[in-house]
C-alpha cells in the first residue's frame, strides 16, 4: 500500500516533468483542488440555514464547555500556570529531565508559524479588522481546549522500558476510554492517527511550504514553486532521514529568538503609529458586530476570526497532546496548566500584534467617504495595496514602516516554516507508528512522503492548499473533542486533586 | 577538627589541580572530601520533539558516562590517599551548583580549578571561577 502510494507519487512527478515549469504547478494545483475539493466543502459546510460553518461552531462550543467545566481555568490558573514555567514546582533532583519550559517552547515552535503571519492576513483580509476581536476571543476560549488535551496527553502516555515516552489522543483514547467502560476508544485511535497523518501532510507541510515559497517570490521575484520545494525537501530529508540533527537543533534555537523579534518590531510599529492605536481598536470592535463591509458582514468577520485562531493555535485539535508528552512530571494536570499559556501567546499575543500591524498601517482599502472597506468581489476579500494576501500582506504592512522588513520576514517564514514542518513531521510520523507499527523501513516510507508533499505544496497556489489544510487539521478535532468530551470527568478529578494538595500545603513549592 | 572540602571536578587538568589542592589540605586538617561534577543544563533551553522524547534515556546515559568516565577513575585512583571521599553528580548551571552543593554540605571550603581561558571568551560567556567569586555562600578557593 506504501509502497503503491510512493510508486504512483513518484510516476506523476516524472509525467509531469517534461512540461513547461508553469505547466507543473498548474496541472499539480488541478489535480489538488479535484481530488481534494469534495471533502473540503463537507468539512465547511454552512449550518443549513445559516453562513456558519458547523466545524467552527464545533470547536467553539467545546471551547465553551470545557471553560465552564473547569470554572475559567484559564483565568484563574494563569498565575499558577507561569509560576510552573518558572520551575517553582520543579525538584531541582529532576534537573537534567525535560522542564515545563522546554515542553512548551517545543509545542510552540510547532504552532507559532505561518498560521501567526499568513494565516493572520489572510483571516484579516477577509473577515476584516472584526476578525481579530473574535479570533482573540477564540484563543481566550481555547486556552481551556488545550488545558483538558494536554493533561490527557500526560496521563495515558506510553512510556517505555528504554526510557522513551509517547503520548497523544491515540494513548488517551484507548486507554482513557477503557479505564471509564467506554467502547469505541481503539477506533477512534485509528481516526484520529488517520487524519493526523493527513494534517501533518497538509497544514503541517503543504501550508508551509506553499507560504515560505510565496514570502521568497516577493522578495526575489516569481519563479516556478518546485524549485523552492524541491530546496526545503531536500533539507527536510537531511534532517528527518539522514539524521542531521544539528540542522533542526540550530532551527528551534533560533525560532524562538525569531518570535521573540516579531513580537518586537510589531510593538515598535504600533508605538510608531500610537495616535492611530486607539482608531485601530475601534476598527476591530466596530468590525467585530459590523463587518465594515466586508462579506457577510458580522458573521463573516466572525466565522475567519474563529478559522484563524482554530488553525493558529490547534486547541482541539490534538496535535499539543503529542508534543506536551515527554515533560517529566509527578502531576499531569502541571502540564495542562503549562499548555494553557499556548494559546495565549499564539493567539491573544503574537497573532493579534500581526492583526493590530495590519489594520494600523492601513494596507486594506477603505472607502474614504463610508469608512467601510472596500470588498473585491472578484478575489473574494478586501482590496489591498497590490491586490496581495497571506504573507504578502503581512509583508506589505510591515514594509510601510521598515522597507527592510520583508528580507526578514521572508528568513523567519522560512524558520518558522520549517520548524513547524519539522514539528508536524513529528506529530505525523507518531500517528503512522501508532498504526503501522514502529520500524525503521516504515517510518522512513512515511518520512519520504512528508518530503514529497513539500514540493507539492510549494507548487500549488494559495486557494486549494489552504483549505485542504484547514479541512485535515479539522478533521482532527472531530475525533479529538468527542474523546475530550467523554474523558473530561477524569481531568476533572485531576484538578480537584492537584488543587486540593496545592492548597494544603502537601505540593511544595521549591523555589 | 573534621570538616568537608567541597571541589569541582570535571576531569580536566584544572579539575585535577583543584583535586589534589583540595586533598592537601584535607589531609592537614583532617577533612573530607567531596568531589562535584556538574553537568551544564539550563531548563530554559530549546529541543526539538525528539530531543524531549529522548531526554530522559540520555539523561541517564549522560549520568553514567559521569560516573564511569569522570568520577570512578579519580575515585579508584584516590581511595588509598587515606582520605575520606565521597561524590555527587548534578545537573545545572556550574558555578550555581556548586555554591548550592558547597552550602548545602555545610562545607568548609570550596576549591574549583580555572583554565585560563582568554578573557574575551570569559567575557561573553562568563566562567566558571568568576561567577563563583559573586555568588558563592563558603570560602571559595580558585586554584590556577
Amino acid at each position: 500500500m506504501q509502497t503503491y502510494i510512493r510508486a504512483a507519487l513518484a510516476a506523476y512527478l516524472l509525467s509531469a516533468l517534461p512540461a513547461s515549469a508553469q505547466g507543473i504547478d498548474a496541472t499539480i494545483n488541478q489535480a489538488f483542488a479535484d481530488y481534494t475539493g469534495w471533502y473540503v466543502s463537507f468539512i465547511f459546510a454552512p449550518i443549513p440555514g445559516t453562513t456558519f460553518s458547523w466545524i467552527a461552531m464545533w470547536l467553539v462550543v467545546a471551547a465553551l464547555i470545557f471553560t465552564f467545566y473547569f470554572g475559567f481555568i484559564q483565568f484563574k490558573g494563569f498565575v499558577h500556570s507561569i509560576k510552573l514555567v518558572k520551575g517553582d514546582y520543579s525538584d531541582p533532583n529532576d534537573a537534567g529531565e525535560v522542564s515545563h519550559f522546554q515542553a512548551l517552547a517545543t509545542a510552540l515552535s510547532g504552532t507559532v508559524g505561518l498560521g501567526n503571519i499568513a494565516g493572520v492576513a489572510v483571516a484579516v483580509g477577509i473577515g476584516g479588522p472584526g476578525a481579530t476581536f473574535w479570533m482573540v476571543v477564540a484563543g481566550l476560549f481555547g486556552m481551556a481546549t488545550k488545558f483538558t488535551e494536554c493533561t490527557l496527553g500526560v496521563k495515558y502516555r506510553n512510556e517505555y522500558p528504554d526510557g522513551t515516552v509517547s503520548g497523544g489522543p491515540m494513548y488517551y483514547m484507548v486507554k482513557g476510554f477503557k479505564e471509564r467502560g467506554l467502547p469505541g476508544g481503539g477506533f477512534m485511535a485509528i481516526v484520529f492517527s488517520v487524519f493526523t497523518i493527513l494534517g501533518a501532510l497538509g497544514g503541517g507541510n503543504m501550508f508551509q511550504s506553499n507560504q515560505a515559497h510565496a514570502q521568497i517570490a516577493n522578495v526575489f521575484g516569481d519563479f516556478p514553486g518546485y524549485i523552492t520545494g524541491i530546496i526545503l525537501a531536500l533539507i527536510t530529508f537531511a534532517v528527518i532521514v539522514g539524521g542531521l540533527k544539528s540542522i533542526a537543533s540550530v532551527t528551534e534555537k533560533i525560532v524562538p529568538f525569531m518570535g521573540i523579534f516579531y513580537v518586537l518590531v510589531s510593538v515598535i510599529i504600533l508605538i510608531m503609529n500610537s495616535d492611530q492605536i486607539m482608531w485601530a481598536f475601534g476598527q476591530i470592535f466596530m468590525g467585530a458586530f459590523t463587518g465594515l463591509g466586508v462579506l457577510g458582514g458580522f458573521t463573516g468577520a466572525l466565522i475567519q476570526g474563529f478559522r484563524r485562531a482554530a488553525f493558529s493555535n490547534e486547541a482541539g485539535i490534538g496535535s499539543a497532546a503529542i508534543a506536551h508528552s515527554a515533560v517529566r512530571t509527578k502531576e499531569p494536570v502541571t502540564e495542562g496548566y503549562v499548555a494553557l499559556l499556548e494559546p495565549f501567546i499564539d493567539t491573544v499575543v503574537i497573532c493579534t500584534m500581526t492583526a493590530l500591524v495590519i489594520v494600523i498601517t492601513g494596507v486594506l482599502n477603505q472607502d474614504p467617504e463610508t469608512g467601510l472597506y472596500i470588498w473585491n468581489a472578484e478575489l473574494g476579500r478586501i482590496q489591498t495595496d497590490g491586490a496581495v494576501s497571506g504573507v504578502a500582506l503581512t509583508s506589505a504592512a510591515y514594509a510601510r514602516e521598515f522597507a527592510w522588513f520583508p528580507i526578514l520576514l521572508m528568513i523567519a517564514v522560512v524558520m518558522f516554516a520549517f520548524s513547524t514542518m519539522i514539528s508536524w513531521s513529528y506529530y505525523g510520523l507518531k500517528a503512522w507508528t501508532y498504526l503501522f507499527g514502529e520500524g525503521k523501513a516504515k517510518e522512513t516510507t512515511f518520512k519520504v512522503i512528508f518530503c514529497l508533499f513539500i514540493i507539492i505544496g510549494a507548487s500549488a497556489n494559495l486557494g486549494p492548499v489552504i483549505d485542504f489544510s484547514d479541512a485535515m487539521l479539522f478533521s482532527m478535532s472531530i475525533v479529538n473533542i468527542i474523546a475530550l468530551y467523554l474523558l473530561m470527568p477524569i481531568v476533572k478529578a485531576e484538578l480537584n486533586s492537584y488543587v486540593r494538595r496545592l492548597k494544603s500545603g502537601e505540593i511544595k513549592k521549591f523555589v | 577538627m573534621s570538616g568537608k572540602i567541597v571541589v569541582g571536578y570535571d576531569g580536566s587538568a584544572a579539575g585535577r589541580r583543584a583535586l589534589d589542592f583540595a586533598l592537601a589540605r584535607a589531609k592537614a586538617q583532617g577533612a573530607s572530601v567531596l568531589i562535584a561534577h556538574v553537568l551544564e543544563w539550563s531548563p530554559y533551553s530549546f529541543l526539538t520533539p525528539e530531543e524531549l522524547e529522548e531526554r530522559h534515556v540520555r539523561r541517564k546515559d549522560e549520568m553514567k558516562r559521569a560516573e564511569t568516565s569522570v568520577i570512578m577513575p579519580v575515585v579508584e585512583k584516590l581511595k588509598d590517599s587515606g582520605v575520606e571521599l565521597e561524590t555527587v553528580i548534578k545537573y545545572g548551571h556550574i558555578a550555581e551548583k556548586l555554591s548550592e552543593i558547597a552550602t548545602e554540605a555545610g562545607a568548609m571550603q570550596l576549591v574549583v580549578g580555572r583554565d585560563g581561558q582568554g578573557s574575551l571568551v570569559s567575557r561573553v560567556f562568563g566562567s566558571v571561577a568568576g561567577t563563583l567569586v559573586q555568588i558563592t555562600t563558603v570560602p571559595t578557593t580558585i586554584v590556577p
